[in-house]
This record gives structure tokens, C-alpha cells and sequence, in this order.
């Protein structure tokens, strides 16, 4: 049942991820790195992502109502969810993102 | 109102009449300040007023970050008080950012920070100039959050940020068990703290302020009471009043030439407080409709505060005997203010009165009857207030004129009112019902008149319907 050397992760729908950083400060980046490999190594085409400055674009910050730094939004599939803070604890990231295990 | 231009350290007006006295000018400029309390007692009224007042009267444009009402919400609140949020939007004097956090739909994932809070606050000042800050309330932040100790750095980061910005900034803070704050704010904010406070005491309610910590000025250290009406809050600053109000020397009539003749000056000084004294049905209101009278033919405007009768029982009332209160009513001579003694506490019935004055600007104010204020406190605090009262009138060079009523079988002495008001009081007329042979015979005594002579025998007079009609003539 298990396959361990090429874990899949599967999601029902394409995802929808815009990431709200702030500039280039560590947690920022952290995070960036963090989805970005996520992303390529299990979701291969079906993501994605847009990395959004709020230093440059604090009018999208308000609008999307972001207060903390660095904020993933899970546009689609709905629910939406935001997930805060680095992305370093890849289980939380992925269960709140809605991927699966492909078995 | 006289603010005292000693400051140490630039303020900023908060344009909330009678908080600018107590805290000698204002809210320390470019700093933060903690506003307290707890859940209903005016925190973000305060809060909106002191950005409005900062935008209508001192031209400071303000930011509004709200952490629990949205936008519309706010607005519709203080519509009632005349304050137009919208039209200051659009003139792009106000900005409102209402921080929505949905709880249910957050993750936390690691380290983060409150960047997004910094950077919508630094757009929002910058792009309307903003002098002034308001954030109502920043600890909605913790609710649901698992990182306290990360929170309240960036807490303190944000208040560090907002004074290198040099923005004076309100944060309101819910009041905590033991703390001052839920998540000790208080120790976050070390310039200035206001406690705001709701008390219900005997069903009256009272809300009062007080300035816990004002670091680097002096201020009023005492609870104020404050009034939230259609104008939005005013405080009372009661204790800012001084022994030191000057002494008109001339000389007004007291309506009744008969009662004029008795003073050897031939009336009583302008800006004197006089207290009537007597038992029911001593025509004590009817003196004060004649005393009403004297001034409005003077084109003098009287303030008359009756707590027993509403203005049209009065003035129908007095009508019978000649004394046309109506027609002074309509030339706005004469504003009649008729309210229960237990409708608000004490320190409510005196701001008003603060607040009529100010507005109405009346040159003679009268209290029908002030005993009647006895029934809603203990005597001490009848006192205070009735010191604060004539205090306030005699810096304003009002005359003032008080009725009291006495008990029958209780003599002067032990009477609370009587007690606190006579020594205050610049004249004390006493009026009595004696039966005589079958027969009601009035009488009024004149048992002091500072500053002058006066007549130490009994005076019998009738009412007849063109008032009061003294048969000794002197």
C-alpha cells in the first residue's frame, strides 16, 4: 500500500495559491521557497501561484485583507483558507491546502 | 475654557470638550495612547470623536483601523452624533481600513509577522497625511491565535513604528481581571492611559474618565464623569475649578422692588447666589419666576431648572398670577429644563447643566428646587456637587438663585441641603406660613446678605394675580 521512494500528492481540482510577502525578509522568503518546492516536487502542473509584494501593492493588501506576513490564500478549490506564517510545517500546509495522498 | 499654555511637550487637542482641561491641553503628540474600559462604556466613540474633532476643528487628517465594526457599521454608529464619515472620505480626510480576520479560515504555518498591518496602516497615512490614528481594537489580534508571545512583540514593534511616524494613536484595549488590558497593553504604552468606566450605582448610571498615567505632564487625577448625548462625549473637569472667580460690584433687582428695598444696596450684587428656604407652599417658585422675570427685562437670558414641574405646568402656574413665563419662553429669554432628580446621578444633572450654559449662555441660572438632588446621594456628595455648581456659576458671573425646601418639624440646621448650600450662598431669604388668629399669614425673612445691609424683621406680603404683594411698606 505504501510507496515510499515517490510520494504523489493529488489534488481534486487545480489550486489556486496567491502568496502575500512582504519584500524580501526572511520569513518571506522562507516561505516562498517552501511553496515553490511543495509545489514542483508533488503538484507538478496542477497549481498556481502568484507571489504578490505587499510592499508594492498595499492597496491588494488591504482589499485581500492581509494582516499577516507572509499570508498563502487558497483561492480555488473553495474553501478559501489562508495559511500564515512561514510554510515550514509542510503536514498543516498540506492538509489545509486539501491534498491527498495518492494511494 | 482656559488651557494652560505651560506644556512641557507638544500635545494634540482631542477636541472632546472638558478632557483637553484635565489633561492640560491634550493627548501627548506624536505618541500612543491606551484607552481602556470595559465592553459599552465609549471606548470607540472617544475614539472616532478625537479623530473627527481632529479633522473638523484642528484640520489633521485621521486613520481609522477597526479590528471588530466594518466600515458602514461605524458610520451608521455615530451618524446619530452628526458625524459624517462618508462626506470626510470623499474630501480624503479620513480613511477607514476595516481588518477583517476570518478565524475559521487560518492556518498558522510557521513564524510570521504583522507586515500586512504596517504596510496598510503606512499607506493609509501616507496617502491622506494622516496626523492621527486610531486602532479599535488591536487585541482582537489574539483571539484564536496560538502565538501570544510573537503577537505582542509585533504588538510593541507596531506602537515603536507608529511613533517614529509621529502620529498620535489611540489604541482602545477591553478591560482584562486584573489588568488594565486583556493582553496588558498598559505596559506597551507607558505615555498615556485613560480608564474609561460604566457603573450603575442605585439604577443611575454613571460613565467616568480617568487619567491612570500621563507620563511627563501634569493632569487631573480624579474620575470625571462623562456625558454621551447628541454632540458625542463631553467631561466634566469638576475639580479644575478654583477659588478665584472675580465680584461683579453692581447691583440687580430681584423682580420684586418691595424685595429690593430690604437690601440696603437696593437689590442684590450681579453674579450673587441666592438661596431660598421654606417649607411647602411658601411660594418659594413664585419668588423665583419674579427673580426669572427681573432678568428676562433685563434682556438677560435665565436657564430655570425645575424638578418638579414641566415648563408648562410652570408657566401656566405662574400665568394665574400674572407672570407670563410663555411669552419670555418664545423670545428665548427664558429656557425652562424640567427633569426627575432620579433620571441621571448627580454629576449627570450637573453636566448638563455645564453643557446648557455653555450653549444657552444664560446671565441667570435657577434650581427649583435644589433639594430636591438630596434624594439621589449621600450628603458628602451633595456637597461636592453643590460647591462645584456655585463654583461654576460664579466663574460664569451667573446669578444664581435656589429654592429649597425644608421640612416641617426639622429645623434649618440639620437639613443636608440647607446645610451645604447656606454657607455658599451670598444671600438666604427665608420664607414661612405661620397661622395667626385662624389665619395664613406669609412672611419672609432675609437671614443673610453678604456685602451689605439688610432688613432683620419679618416681612408679611400676599400673593395676589400680579404676584407678590408685600403689606409692610418700607
Amino acid at each position: 500500500m505504501k510507496k515510499k521512494e515517490a510520494p504523489k500528492l493529488i489534488t481534486e481540482e487545480k489550486l489556486v495559491l496567491q502568496l502575500y510577502v512582504s519584500g524580501m525578509s526572511p520569513k518571506s522568503m522562507e516561505a516562498i521557497e517552501n511553496i515553490k518546492r511543495l509545489c514542483d516536487e508533488h503538484l507538478k502542473d496542477a497549481f498556481e501561484l502568484e507571489i504578490i509584494d505587499i510592499y508594492k501593492n498595499p492597496e491588494t493588501a488591504a482589499e485581500q485583507h492581509i494582516v499577516f506576513s507572509p499570508s498563502l490564500i487558497k483561492k480555488l478549490p473553495l474553501p478559501k483558507k489562508t495559511l500564515i506564517g512561514t510554510l515550514s510545517d509542510t503536514e498543516k500546509v498540506i492538509k489545509a491546502l486539501g491534498i491527498t495522498f495518492k494511494k | 475654557m482656559n488651557v494652560q499654555k505651560k506644556n512641557t511637550f507638544p500635545k494634540t487637542p482631542t477636541g472632546i470638550s472638558g478632557l483637553d482641561e484635565i489633561t492640560k491641553g491634550g493627548f501627548p503628540k506624536g505618541r500612543p495612547i491606551l484607552i481602556c474600559g470595559s465592553a459599552g462604556c465609549g471606548k470607540t466613540l472617544l475614539a472616532m470623536q478625537f479623530l473627527v474633532k481632529g479633522i473638523t476643528d484642528y484640520n489633521e487628517p485621521g486613520v481609522f483601523m477597526s479590528f471588530e465594526e466594518s466600515a458602514g457599521d461605524l458610520a451608521q454608529n455615530v451618524l446619530s452624533l452628526g458625524f459624517d464619515l462618508d462626506k470626510l472620505k470623499t474630501e480624503k480626510k479620513l480613511r477607514i481600513d476595516h481588518v477583517r480576520i476570518e478565524r475559521s479560515e487560518i492556518e498558522e504555518t510557521g513564524e510570521y509577522d504583522l507586515e500586512g498591518i504596517f504596510i496598510r496602516l503606512n499607506h493609509a497615512i501616507d496617502s491622506i497625511g494622516a496626523k492621527r490614528v486610531v486602532l479599535d481594537t488591536i487585541e482582537s489580534l489574539f483571539a484564536g491565535m496560538s502565538n501570544d508571545t510573537l503577537l505582542r512583540a509585533e504588538i510593541r514593534r507596531l506602537f515603536e513604528w507608529l511613533k517614529g511616524k509621529g502620529v498620535t494613536t489611540i489604541i482602545t484595549g477591553e478591560r482584562g481581571e486584573n489588568s488594565l488590558t486583556r493582553q496588558g497593553l498598559e505596559e506597551y504604552v507607558s505615555d498615556c492611559v485613560v480608564l474609561l468606566d460604566f457603573r450603575v450605582i442605585d439604577q443611575i448610571a454613571t460613565r467616568r474618565l480617568r487619567i491612570v498615567k500621563y507620563r511627563g505632564s501634569t493632569h487631573g487625577t480624579n474620575e470625571y464623569p462623562f456625558l454621551i448625548d447628541e454632540n458625542g462625549i463631553s467631561v466634566m473637569p469638576v475639580t479644575s475649578l478654583k477659588l478665584d472667580y472675580k465680584s461683579p460690584g453692581d447691583i440687580i433687582s430681584t423682580g420684586l422692588p418691595a424685595l429690593d428695598n430690604l437690601f440696603t444696596a437696593g437689590g442684590i450684587y450681579r453674579g450673587s447666589s441666592t438661596l431660598i428656604t421654606g417649607t411647602a407652599g411658601t411660594s418659594k417658585t413664585i419668588l423665583a419666576a419674579h427673580f426669572a422675570m427681573s432678568s428676562c427685562r433685563r434682556k438677560e437670558k435665565v436657564l430655570y431648572f425645575s424638578f418638579e414641574e414641566s415648563p408648562d405646568q410652570l408657566a401656566r402656574n405662574m400665568a394665574t398670577i400674572g407672570i407670563n413665563l410663555q411669552s419670555q419662553i418664545r423670545a428665548k429669554l427664558l429656557l425652562v429644563h424640567a427633569s426627575r432628580p432620579s433620571l441621571q446621578g448627580l454629576e449627570m444633572h450637573l453636566l448638563v447643566l455645564n453643557k446648557l450654559m455653555t450653549e444657552f449662555e444664560p446671565k441667570t441660572v435657577i434650581i427649583d428646587p435644589i433639594s430636591s438632588l438630596i434624594t439621589i446621594g449621600s450628603s458628602s456628595e451633595v456637597r461636592a456637587m453643590l460647591v462645584r455648581l456655585m463654583d461654576t456659576l460664579k466663574i460664569n458671573q451667573v446669578n444664581a438663585l435656589f429654592t429649597s425646601l425644608t421640612q416641617l418639624n426639622s429645623s434649618n440646621s440639620n437639613d443636608a441641603t440647607v446645610d451645604a448650600v447656606s454657607s455658599l450662598a451670598d444671600n438666604w431669604i427665608n420664607v414661612k406660613n405661620e397661622d395667626s388668629k385662624g389665619n395664613r399669614v406669609r412672611s419672609l425673612l432675609i437671614v443673610k446678605a453678604r456685602g451689605m445691609g439688610h432688613y432683620n424683621d419679618c416681612q408679611h406680603f400676599i400673593i395676589t394675580n400680579k404676584g407678590i404683594r408685600f403689606l409692610t411698606q418700607n
